[in-house]
């Protein structure tokens, strides 16, 4: 028998691995999600007990979905709804009897794919469909959802109640969309994904600059819908852009955890599994010819994880990689990006001509890439006056520690060579 | 499911009476409540008189307040609804969709309660 530490850790890592599919099953089952996360919940903490007696079943997964099963038997005999999901109840007791004979995906099918379109339906709010993807696919609990997001755990709790009551009560279906709609829906699941990784990736808030754990999420949940659609090259393409993301993930921080940026990047840090995985899947998904914003942004991601120095980055072939990417998705975001690749590919100058379009733009205002990106343009053109200003604008958006102390360092440099220069010339 | 699509907009947006506009504008209403019933999600429609002829009542402490106008001075006002009878929000959403002022305006969906006995 395991020690019960150990038991613990074995029932979480269950929970984290399957949490997703039961709930799945059982959503799709009774059209309740209250009611299936009680009782996935009630089941779980059962499992506690009974798994620390009797040792760990055979299939933990099957044995949470059966006891998950009778535990909504138990509470729907106590209501109304009992008369209307007799016929589905019984049907599943009937199937759990007999269940070599039906094997595991009559049982068990796997519904993951339904849960996570519901969760992102574009008629609940992007902040709620991450939490609500987490929570039900993702098997985090609502403190661990409210710790990454700074939250209180009851103000999202009732902010994951609200979303469950609203899908249950608006009709929002559980189903993969049809042909017609599925190309809309499937981007709002990936940007759904992508901006849980970004959570985790960039931080913008907190003392660490790399939150592993939703990160780590976001890969998994990728890899979830990549396998259950893997067809679609986007999918493939969001999996292949994480996966090259990540792999420098331990070459952004120093030993003082202090954020270090691409260019200053100690190259043999980065994980080359997660390099050989990413670049793999991308060259499979680029032969299929249909491409999308994640295949390309992963494309400019694999030529940096190629290049040996930054030195010897393809900056010409990134500069047109992100031509093509701003026109299929012209954001701002995109120009600043695309700026510092022209400034590579060819001079800061007519880079910093790009930005200037931009700098009317309202949402840049409090956008700090965009002031970090023009400092670094100023400065190479040495208006160092300008960079000094941009500098100061971006450490006060900053809302990242590690960043803030990168963007002062080189904020410092810049006025040690403007005091030099007045220093130098004291006649002027 | 029933749901409620309530149609809100600016009432100088959109076709106007009176303009060559309007007739088709109009045509299109009366196409959408030909295919819904054809299609058996109608249940009921109707297009409300212009917010100028709006009325408030409330009751202040037990004694009646009535006033001229809406309860709320707004740019997008409601001129009229369907009741739908759709299987999903997304079939909801997509009939919606095709309500003529949804070009100039917006459709809000609202689930109707199903009370419990």
């Amino acid at each position: 028998m395991l020690p019960p530490f150990k038991l613990e850790q074995t029932i979480a890592q269950v929970v984290r691995e399957d949490w997703g599919r039961i709930l799945a099953s059982l959503v799709s089952s009774y059209k309740d999600w209250q009611l299936a996360e009680d009782v996935l919940q009630d089941a779980v903490e059962q499992a506690m007990t009974s798994w620390k007696e009797d040792g760990l079943p055979d299939a933990p997964a099957a044995w949470l979905l059966t006891t998950a099963r009778r535990k909504a038997i138990d509470k729907c005999r106590k209501n109304a709804r009992f008369s209307e999901l007799l016929p589905e109840l019984t049907r599943h007791s009937l199937l759990i009897q007999h269940s070599e004979d039906v094997g595991m995906e009559n049982i068990f099918p796997d519904k993951r794919l339904e849960l996570i379109f519901a969760c992102c339906h574009p008629a609940i709010d992007q902040k709620t469909s991450v939490a609500l993807t987490l929570r039900t696919l993702g098997g985090l609990s609502t403190e661990e959802i409210a710790n990454a997001f700074i939250d209180q755990t009851k103000t999202m709790a009732q902010r994951l109640a609200r979303a469950k009551n609203k899908i249950t009560k608006a009709g929002i279906p559980f189903e993969v969309p049809d042909e017609q709609n599925l190309e809309e829906r499937l981007s709002a699941v990936l940007a759904v994904i992508y901006l849980i990784f970004n959570e985790g990736y960039s931080a913008s808030y907190g003392e660490s600059s790399t939150r592993a754990d939703l990160t780590d999420e976001a890969i998994r949940l990728a890899r979830i819908v990549q396998q259950l659609l893997p067809q679609q090259t986007e999918v493939s393409g969001l999996l292949a852009l994480l996966l090259l993301h990540d792999s420098r993930r331990s070459g952004r921080q120093d030993k003082s955890s202090d954020f270090i940026s691409l260019e200053f990047q100690n190259r043999s840090r980065w994980d080359k599994a997660k390099i050989r995985e990413g670049t793999n899947l991308l060259k499979i998904t680029l032969a299929k010819q249909k491409l999308g914003v994640y295949q390309l942004q992963a494309a400019i991601s694999a030529l940096h994880s190629e290049a040996a120095s930054w030195e010897d980055t393809d900056w010409a072939q990134i500069n047109a990689l992100y031509e093509l990417l701003y026109s299929m998705h012209p954001s701002a975001v995109v120009r600043v990006n695309h700026a510092m690749a022209h400034s590579y590919a060819q001079n800061p100058t007519s880079a910093l001509a790009m930005l200037e379009t931009l700098a009317e733009d309202t949402s840049m205002q409090r956008y700090q890439p965009f002031y970090t990106a023009r400092a670094d343009l100023q400065y190479r053109c040495g208006h160092l006056e300008a960079a000094q200003k941009d500098f100061i604008r971006a450490i006060d958006l900053s809302k990242n520690s590690v960043q803030q102390s990168y963007l002062r360092d080189r904020l410092a440099l810049i006025e040690q060579q403007l005091s030099d220069l007045q220093g130098g010339s004291p006649n002027n | 499911m029933q749901y409620m699509c309530l149609i809100y907009s600016a009432e100088e947006a959109g076709p106007q009476p009176g303009t060559p506009e309007y007739g088709p504008f109009m045509q299109g209403y009366q196409a959408f409540t030909n295919e819904m019933q054809q299609s058996g999600k109608m249940v009921h429609g109707d297009a409300l008189q212009p917010i100028s002829t709006a009325t408030t009542v409330t009751l202040e402490n037990g004694k009646r307040e009535v006033t001229d106008g809406p309860f709320a001075e707004t740019k997008e006002t409601l001129g009229g609804y369907y009741l739908l009878e759709c299987e999903t929000l997304d079939d909801a959403i997509e009939q919606a969709a095709k309500i003529p002022s949804a070009k100039h305006g917006r459709i809000e969906i609202r689930p109707v309660v199903v009370w419990d006995n």
